[in-house]
This record gives structure tokens, sequence and C-alpha cells, in this order.
């Protein structure tokens, strides 16, 4: 990997809609896919709650952005790290997120999991990695 | 060595910003070079010119345009979340058909790239918010 | 690669000073600012969770304890009381910084 790519890691701890931290941190990696850096998406805390199902946000009004989620693999953002304290915590499990997956150009294109559950003392080896921490 | 600042509130409401210019202060007051100050979400109201505090408070964002104007600093605003928010300059009030701008002096509107370009060239991004 | 966390809300009101805790590893450091200073009051339960973090340097924004009326004999030892040019050289000093905002 070249000197000149640093790992960006987006950190996500907060609940979507309430604020606009989410969408707008979102937004972010978006634009950040095209940058070409060694970007991965941290999710603890109340951030685990941007990626449950069937999420419908008809009754409030208000934009629903959990598909961007899923366009993520589009843009070769694949590496959601989604921590299981977290998940646990609040009574959840991989059972309850969005389905995220992407295709893997080294590996003839085939469909693998963006999401990748970790446990909190991995999540911390994964942090400890990172050049640089975004937080919204 | 060289900072990035991103500041994620806006002025009053937030000792984020309060904060942050503290910080970006002591490290030019330290020799190091702030290549960047990016203003996102509720931050970008940091850039208006229309605020007036009362005279016995801290005036926020004048302190950023003079802090701004000492050092030349690149004080970048969020066009997306500044659209959102209504902070305009010239460019945004003629493409959006508004009439009017209120861009504070010394700050600039410009696309979320210049964040990530400031995480990649910096050696330090510092981030303030609630 | 070592961290310099900052944590700026009371651990009373949110869990941002809990979840530093859980991440901030051996040869990092935190840094407790605006609310965050709370955190580094003695006597109450999060000094005793700052205490059982082995290897990780605390630090406190002295101009946030004097604006809350927290005199400096109250910081809890083992934490040390930094201004903001310290801020600015633990930013540097570290090879990151993460903000648990």
């Amino acid at each position: 990997m070249s000197e000149d790519i640093k790992k960006f890691m987006y950190l996500n701890r907060r609940a979507p809609y309430g604020t606009i931290y989410a969408w707008e941190s979102l937004e972010v990696v978006l634009i950040g896919a095209a940058f070409d850096q060694d970007v991965s998406l941290a999710f603890l805390d109340d951030g685990v709650y941007q990626l449950v199902k069937g999420q419908d946000t008809a009754g409030v009004d208000m934009k629903n952005f959990s598909p961007t989620y899923q366009a993520l693999g589009d843009y070769d953002v694949t590496k959601l790290y989604v921590e299981k304290e977290s998940l646990e915590e609040r009574g959840l499990s991989l059972e309850d997120l969005m389905p995220l997956t992407y295709e893997d150009e080294d590996d003839d294109w085939a469909e693998k999991d963006s999401i990748r559950v970790v446990s909190r003392a991995e999540m911390a080896d994964i942090m400890e990695d990172q050049d640089v921490m975004f937080s919204f | 060595m060289k900072f990035a600042i991103q500041v994620n509130e806006g002025p009053y409401q937030h000792q984020a910003t309060d904060s942050a210019y503290q910080f970006t202060k002591a490290a030019l007051e330290a020799g190091h070079e702030i290549m960047r100050v990016f203003f996102y979400h509720d931050g970008v109201n940091n850039g208006t010119n229309l605020t007036t505090p009362p005279q016995d408070d801290r005036n926020i964002v004048k302190r950023w345009s003079e802090l701004g104007k000492q050092h030349d600093l690149d004080l970048v605003v969020c066009v997306a979340a500044a659209q959102r928010r209504g902070i305009v300059d010239e460019g945004e009030m003629q493409r959006n058909g508004k009439d009017a701008q209120n861009i504070a002096e010394g700050f600039r509107i410009s696309g979320l790239g210049q964040l990530v370009e400031a995480g990649i060239q910096s050696d330090r991004l510092v981030v303030f918010g609630d | 690669m070592s961290t310099l966390h900052t944590v700026n809300k009371s651990p009373f009101e949110k869990s941002s000073m809990d979840s530093c805790l859980a991440y901030a590893k051996a040869g990092s450091s935190v840094l407790m600012y605006e609310d965050g200073i709370y955190g580094a009051i003695k006597g109450t339960g999060c000094t005793q969770k700052i205490a059982a973090k082995d290897g990780v340097n605390f630090y406190v924004l002295g101009p946030d304890l004097k604006a809350r009326g927290v005199s400096e004999d109250k910081v809890a030892d083992g934490i040390e009381i930094v201004d903001y040019a310290k801020f600015v050289s633990l930013a540097a000093e570290n090879d990151k910084v993460q903000a648990w905002v």
C-alpha cells in the first residue's frame, strides 16, 4: 500500500433522525470515497441504530437515508465495523441490521458482507491502527 | 506541524467553536501551521455576518474573521451544510436565486472534499463538536 | 500508535467518557475539557474508573475548570491540569486525536 494512502476511520456513535450527524457523516463518506484512501466505518454506542433495517420515515416526513448505506459497496467502502457489545447492550443482533454487501474485485467479484461484527477489544485494535479519525 | 480543525457546532449554543478557536490560537502561537478550519453541521453558522451579539460578550464570528486575517487562515464552510442552513456567498446567491448573501469576512464556501483533503494533507485532524 | 482521546461531556450526563475509557489503551492519553472536566473531580464514580486505567495518561483543561468554579485541589490525583498550549502539544505528541463528541 502506498505511503500516500492514509487509514481513515469514520466514527459513528449517534442514532439517526434525532440529529443530523449520522446523515451528514454519511455525506462525508460518500465524497471521501473519491479520494482513494483506506476507509472504514465504526459503529458503536447508539451509532449501531443507524444500520437497523426497516427504517420508514414516512410518518415523520424526513428523508430516509438508510438506503444510502447499501450504496457504499459501489463506492468501494466495504469495511463497516459494528461493535458487538453495543449491539448486545441494545438487545440487537446482526439479524436486526440491514444486509450490506459489496462485490470483491480481488475474488472474482464474489458478493461479500460489508458489516463485520467485532468485539470491543477488536474494535480498539482497529482504531489504534488508524491514521485519521473523523467524528461527527 | 500541520493541523486541520473541524468545527461541528455553531456559535453560542455550544462551547465547541470557542474551544476550537482557543486551540487554533494556541497552535499558531506555538509556531504550528493551521492548514484549514472546516466548519460542518451547524458549525457553518460560525460563518454568517448577520450575528449581533451583546456588547459585553465575545463576537465569535468576528473573532474567527480576525484570526483568519491575521494568519491567512483557510476558513471553509461546507457548501451542503451551508445550503441547508442559509449561509450564502455571492456564487451561492446567484446559483440558487437568493436575494442576499451573508458569508462573513475571511470565510469561503466549498465542498466536503475540502474536509477529506484536510484529513489527507494535515498531520493531525482535531475535531470539536457537541 | 498513541492516541489523544478528547472528552467534552460530563460523565454524569453522557456515556462518552465511559466509551472513551473502554477504548483508551495503555500509552494513550485522555484529555477532559468543556463539560468533560467534571470527570476529573475526585471522589466520584468516574474517579475510580480513571484510577483503574493503568498506563493511560489523564489531563484536564485548566481554563474549563476555572470557568466552572472547580478549584484545582478538587482534581483527582494523577490527573494533570493543562492549558491550551499543552492541549496543542498533546495533539502533536500523539499520533492522532480521537474526539469522543
